[in-house]
């Protein structure tokens, strides 16, 4: 490997962010409402999705307040079954649907793969649009009064008994989830058409490939949620009676659609997670992933087994038993790849040289919640256990483990991760230690009281319940002010930081990737020169070798104050 | 994947480069106009742009077959509701639908040769007909759906039985050779009907986009923007206006002829 | 303490004592399904510990002062298929116990004791076939198979025992089933568990397990005078059901004595085995499944009859064992009104009962 592969960057000092990249090139919201580079894009999403996370914060905090108690003496029963029916509806798919693809996944995809854009960005840009008049539509359902429903939708109650705002609701998912589906499209597109020369599928980071698992989901399964929404909305403005038990309608069927979207969809929570983890644990340990070509079939693996697992929400649903078992079989096999991905995570850390930056903490937090979140899981998909916990706290608190302390640990790490390449800049670590602390242990006082609550029979979505459970929901409340805070830490330093954080420079974490050979913030178009994929992912040495090279050549050209020329290569680009 | 060889570029220059430096560099050869930056090549965004079509499509076949799935499930169920459902639909109309809309595939497909081939006239004369083609079959279906209206036959609160309850009351009924139906059976015909609309109303609206879109290209072709070496976008369109086709016949088969073998 | 305040004080006193981690075992299946519970706990506690530790050891060992340069290491097909296979195997463990006890929960003996439950927004009827109704509670004995057949008037609802470990979705229009025997006589939570609209927190009760004497005398006790089948045998009359089913030779119905359990011939070719389910929508759908030898002539009865009039005819069907009765209903619907309370069995409740009330 010569010096010819090397990128050559815009002068740099390390004095101040450098004064052109993609923030600064162009002025005024209307150059941000109509922009249509990806990074700019994802900077919006992370505005918008961030918006609507402390909407859903909101929310969860009232329910925990109200919990606290055994009867309702904060809020009356509708209210806190809208609480939690908005909670649910806002997080799931105006949080965590979009937040790791759309904000991570447009700001990296391209960067990672040598490529100067997404291949549509005009689609890009509208996706954006999409999801937020999605999310006006939403915010107008909680100003005219809520839904009541749960974020599940369950019909024939939705449909013909609950006389809130279902129509909004449905609606507002049903826009956004064509910002899901044309972002899936996107991203598939981008990944097959638009590598840069020697970026082969297996030269890919392991990021590319999770993302490339949860594009495919949101291609496939978002339009089968499209269309339930709009079978939802029908059957409420215009009677028909497609789910109506009482024209001959199966209100299971509606389940079934539901599902068929839903299940899928929650990998879309953890894939995208499971991306950044391997990105994360590879370079604060300075190896190559552990068994890469597993990790990434792995991925492709969960997203295609996730659609057949739908009906394990509904072993006591009355479906017959022999679909229950080939369903809790299937849940069983779709556990597997994540076992996988766990264990060769783990095994990367071997024999590597470990540092305890945020980032790293809270992928090791990422570790252990997941486990637990995927190991009750299975408890679930094992049919006899399911008929006990289902519809109880233990649900409540498999998912948080695995949708709060999984996903938003792992959007915690990317977003500090990868902060300084979007910003210029660094955060404070201690704090960023703190907060990944803080988090954790919030996180479990939260939740795990849940698990022994859920077996003890607290049925969901319950805002009276027996007060011999009062103990543990207290705890739960007093876990969830530290999560509070463990959240709102973060969101103050991180503002700090914009400002006052010390410059990141082009590569902070000397990691391997190609969004780590450009600027930080990056310019517009990504990259001054294509770059060339000459190596494979996470190689380690070939850094090194680049840095030591990009070192002598620095000195060359102070020597004869000369501009650097990149050379061409012949690389071949393979398919 | 099938690359061209003019994609091997070890470096190329960025439209707005921050190191004006590195602009003689790499000069193009070729940079036509409507080639957007962040692609190398025509070839590739092409490329590019024909395989999002395929799987945007891919998302409408999962679309529709959350319906087919409800669909096969209830007659599967109410096999004679959906026979005496579907005795009351026009056989006539559905099948001069179908060919109304095969001849404007057809049109369609002339279309996106005319567009390669660069003839303007042609073009635009092919796309006006494909236009008139889809708002025929629209307006084809609004006379179906208005008999339905006024029989009563559009589900909710003014649904009503007499044709299925008295088929002799009926003359559609009557020329099936239809015989009453007991009073449960009937009432699942309403389940029938609402798939009729569900299936053939996501039909329309498509249609209709599709019409809203074709109207958009005949202004552009008339300017000539499709016949300048880039088919790209009436391609795509093709794609999407012979998929509604595809949709249409399946519609046709399902709704109109279950009980014709 | 009290002047602090009266919230603190009673969570301090009453529920830091009341306080459980478990929830009691009080049938026969809660103690099975508790040792798959702890099974999978157990392989998931080792499968935990063993990531942990990994993770753990190796940030010791490989931390950046101690170990300053990684050393790559690629992989290994070994290890890799060790543990795909290991979990694998203890997932497939899990599946066959889970799917075992699935089954169990799910299959009521054939001697188990039926009761009914229809759930509606927001409470649980319970209809005992000696004819006791309960709201909001259920009376059971210990040591007796019982099943419930459940059935919805409205949305989903789902009726949930924690003490049993059993559960099961009570859905709009078809009938569901579940069983268990309890052991431990006591008052254990009834819930509602599936979402259901406002009040879904407070659709729950009591489920007060007896032994079989004190059972015996709360049922003697709580009768409201007609069983079960006498209430449908009043329904049957009433609705003149019995004049097609009345075993005549020239009966335009079939016979419906011993239909249930037995095996009919539909019309198109299929075998079926009649239960409550089939029985129900034998009255609200009867065209859907049409016996071989009859025409779908049977009017249906849907919205004419509330689910506790349905459950109360499928009850009397079910205990139909010769067409004597039927005659004697046949009797009395010819009779004039007047003297309808004659042939009426100890009849307390009106023959319309179970009609819809509009
Ligand atoms: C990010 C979201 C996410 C993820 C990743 C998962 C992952 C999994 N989920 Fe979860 N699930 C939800 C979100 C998620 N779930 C939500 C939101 C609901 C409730 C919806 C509602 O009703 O509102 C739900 C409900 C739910 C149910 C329905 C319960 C019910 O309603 O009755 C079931 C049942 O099978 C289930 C199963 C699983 C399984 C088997 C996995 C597996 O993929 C987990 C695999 C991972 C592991 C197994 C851990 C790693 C493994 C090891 C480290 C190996 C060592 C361990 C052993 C050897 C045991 N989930
Ligand atoms: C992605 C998803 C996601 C996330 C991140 C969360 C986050 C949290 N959830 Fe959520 N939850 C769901 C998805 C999620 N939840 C879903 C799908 C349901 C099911 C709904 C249904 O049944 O239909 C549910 C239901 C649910 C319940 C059950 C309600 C019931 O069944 O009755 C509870 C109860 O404790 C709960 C609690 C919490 C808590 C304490 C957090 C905490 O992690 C949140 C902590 C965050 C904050 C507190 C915000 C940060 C703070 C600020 C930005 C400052 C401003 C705020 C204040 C000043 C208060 N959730
Ligand atoms: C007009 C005549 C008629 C009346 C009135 C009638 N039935 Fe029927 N019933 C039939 C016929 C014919 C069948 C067999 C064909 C079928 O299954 O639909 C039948 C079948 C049944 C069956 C299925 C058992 C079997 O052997 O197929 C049940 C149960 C039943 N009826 C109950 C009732 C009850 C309860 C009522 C009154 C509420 C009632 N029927 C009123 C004609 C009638
Ligand atoms: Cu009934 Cu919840
Ligand atoms: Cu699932």
């Amino acid at each position: 490997m010569s010096a010819n592969t090397i990128i050559s960057l815009p002068d740099q000092g390390t004095a101040g962010v450098p004064k052109k990249n993609y923030l600064t090139q162009e002025n005024g919201l209307l150059s941000w409402l109509l922009t249509r580079d990806h990074k700019r894009i994802a900077i919006l999403y992370l505005l918008t999705t961030g918006f609507f996370f402390v909407i859903g914060g909101m929310a969860a905090a009232i329910i925990r307040l109200e919990l606290l108690t055994p009867t309702g003496d904060l809020v009356a029963s509708d209210t806190y079954n809208k609480l939690f029916s908005i909670h649910g509806i806002i997080m799931v798919f105006f949080f965590l649907v979009p937040i790791a693809p759309a904000v991570l996944g447009n700001f990296l995809i391209p960067m990672m793969i040598g490529a100067k854009d997404v291949a549509l960005p005009r689609i890009n840009l509208l996706s954006w649009y999409l999801f937020t008049i999605g999310g006006c539509v939403e915010l107008y359902m909680m100003i005219v009064g809520g839904v009541d429903t749960g974020w599940t939708f369950t019909t024939p109650l939705s449909t013909h008994y609950v006389n809130t705002n279902v129509i909004a609701a449905a609606m507002g998912i049903f826009i956004a989830g064509f910002s899901s589906i044309l972002t899936g499209l996107n991203f598939i597109v981008t990944i097959h058409k638009m590598r840069a020369p020697g970026m082969t599928w297996f030269r890919l980071p392991l990021f590319i490939w999770s993302y490339y698992g949860t594009s495919i989901i949101f291609v496939l399964a978002t339009p089968v949620i499209a269309i339930t929404m709009v079978l939802i909305m029908l059957e409420r403005v215009t009677g028909i009676g497609v789910f109506d038990p009482a024209k001959g309608g199966d209100p299971l069927l509606f389940q079934h659609l539901f599902w068929f979207y839903s299940h899928p969809a929650v990998y879309v929570m953890i894939l995208p997670g499971m991306g950044i983890i391997s990105e994360v644990i590879s370079n604060f340990s300075r190896k190559r992933v552990f068994g890469y070509t597993a990790v990434a079939f792995s991925s492709v693996a969960i997203a295609v087994f996730s659609f057949f697992v739908w009906a394990h929400h509904m072993f006591i649903m009355g479906i017959s038993t022999y679909s229950a078992l080939v369903f809790s079989l299937f849940s069983m096999l779709v556990a597997i790849p994540s076992a996988i991905k766990v264990f060769n995570w783990s095994a990367t850390l071997y024999k590597g040289s470990i540092t305890f930056d945020t980032p790293m903490l809270y992928a090791f937090g990422f570790i252990g919640l997941f486990t637990i979140g995927g190991c009750t899981g299975v408890m679930l998909a094992t049919l006899g256990v399911d008929i006990h916990v289902t519809e109880t706290y233990f649900i409540v608190a498999h998912f948080h483990y695995v949708m709060v302390g999984g996903m938003v640990s792992a959007f915690m790490a990317g977003l500090h991760f990868w902060w300084p390449k979007m910003t210029g800049r660094m955060y404070p670590e201690s704090l960023g230690r703190l907060a990944a602390v803080i988090l954790f242990i919030g996180f479990n006082l939260t939740f795990f009281p849940q698990f022994i609550l859920g077996y003890l029979g607290m049925p969901r979505r319950y805002h009276f319940y027996p007060p011999e459970f009062q103990v543990l929901n207290v705890f739960s409340t007093a876990g969830a002010s530290i999560l509070a805070i463990g959240y709102l830490l973060p969101v103050l330093y991180l503002i700090w930081s914009l400002k006052y954080g010390a410059i990141a420079g082009n590569n902070p974490w000397q990691a391997t990737g190609l969004e780590w050979q450009t600027q930080s913030p990056p310019l517009t178009e990504n990259f001054t020169v294509m770059p060339v994929m000459d190596h494979e992912a996470y190689d380690y040495e070939w850094l090194e070798r680049q840095t030591l090279a990009s070192q002598n050549l620095e000195n060359q050209s102070q020597a004869n104050q000369s501009q650097v020329r990149p050379k061409e290569t012949e690389v071949p680009r393979a398919g | 994947m099938p690359d061209s060889p003019a994609m091997t570029h070890g470096t190329q220059e960025l439209a707005n480069s921050a190191d004006p430096g590195n602009a003689a560099n790499s000069a193009h050869p070729e940079h036509p106009p409507y080639l957007l930056h962040h692609f190398e090549s025509a070839g590739q965004q092409a490329d590019a742009a024909g395989f999002a079509m395929w799987l945007f499509l891919l998302t409408e076949v999962m679309f529709f077959s959350g319906l087919f799935t409800a669909y096969l499930i209830y007659r599967n169920w109410y096999y004679r509701a959906f026979v005496a459902g579907s005795h009351q639909l026009s056989v006539v109309w559905g099948t001069t639908n179908t060919a109304v809309l095969i001849l404007s595939s057809f049109t369609m497909a002339m279309a996106v040769w005319c567009s390669k081939t660069g003839r303007r006239r042609e073009l635009t004369l092919c796309l006006t007909l494909t236009f008139l083609l889809g708002l025929g079959f629209l307006g084809i279906k609004g006379i179906e759906y208005h008999e339905k209206f006024e029989k009563h036959h559009v589900p909710g609160r003014h649904y009503s039985l007499q044709s299925f309850l008295y088929p002799d009351s009926d003359a559609a009924a009557r020329a099936a050779g239809d015989r009453p139906l007991p009073l449960d059976d009937a009432r699942h015909t309403e389940v029938y009907f609402s798939l009729y609309f569900l299936m053939t109303g996501m039909h329309a609206a498509h249609m209709v986009i599709g019409l809203c879109i074709l109207g958009f290209m005949i202004l552009r072709a008339r300017a000539g923007a499709y016949t300048a070496g880039h088919a790209t976008f009436v391609e795509n369109f093709g794609l999407y206006w012979h998929f509604i086709d595809i949709v249409w016949i399946y519609l046709f088969a399902l709704l109109y002829l279950i009980s014709r073998h | 303490m009290n002047h602090i305040s009266p919230v603190i004080y009673q969570f301090l006193v009453k529920r830091l004592t009341d306080f459980r981690l478990f929830p009691p075992e009080a049938s026969k299946i809660a103690p099975q399904m508790d040792a798959l519970f702890f099974f999978i706990l157990l392989v998931s506690l080792v499968g935990l510990t063993a990531v942990v530790l990994l993770v753990a050891s190796f940030s010791i060992l490989y931390n950046r002062q101690r170990h300053p340069v990684a050393v790559q290491v690629e992989g290994s097909t070994l290890l890799e298929a060790t543990w795909t296979i290991i979990p694998l195997g203890l997932f497939l463990m899990m599946f066959v116990w889970g799917a075992l006890i699935y089954f169990r929960v799910y299959t009521p003996p054939p001697n188990a004791m039926n009761i009914y439950v229809v759930g509606k927004q927001w409470m649980w009827k319970v209809e005992h076939s000696g004819g006791q109704h309960e709201i909001n509670a259920l009376h059971v004995p210990t040591g007796r198979a019982v099943q419930l057949t459940l059935i919805s008037e409205d949305v989903f609802h789902s009726f949930s025992i924690p003490a049993f470990r059993v559960k099961r979705e009570v859905i709009p229009g078809r009938y569901t089933t579940v069983w268990f025997e309890a052991t431990t006589p006591g008052t254990y939570h009834l819930f509602c568990s599936q979402y259901c609209g406002t009040n879904h927190s407070q659709m729950t009760g009591d489920v007060l397990v007896m032994t079989p004497e004190d059972y015996r005398k709360w049922l003697a006790g709580s009768t409201s005078g007609a069983s079960l089948a006498q209430n449908g045998e009043r329904l049957f009359a009433s609705l003149s059901c019995a004049a097609c089913h009345n075993a005549r030779p020239d009966a335009r119905g079939p016979s419906l004595a011993n239909v249930y359990g037995s095996r009919l011939t539909l019309a198109n070719g299929q075998f079926i085995t009649v239960d409550e389910a089939y029985l129900r929508q034998a009255i609200l759908n009867p065209s859907q499944h049409v016996t071989q030898g009859y025409a779908p002539i049977m009017p249906t009865y849907q919205g004419q009859i509330s689910e506790e009039g349905v459950i109360a005819l499928v009850e009397f069907i079910k205990h139909l064992d010769s067409d004597y009765r039927i005659q004697q209903t046949l009797n009395t619907t010819d009779l004039p009104p007047g003297s309808e309370e004659k042939a009426a069995p100890a009849g307390q409740a009106p023959a319309t009962q179970g009609r819809v009330k509009k």
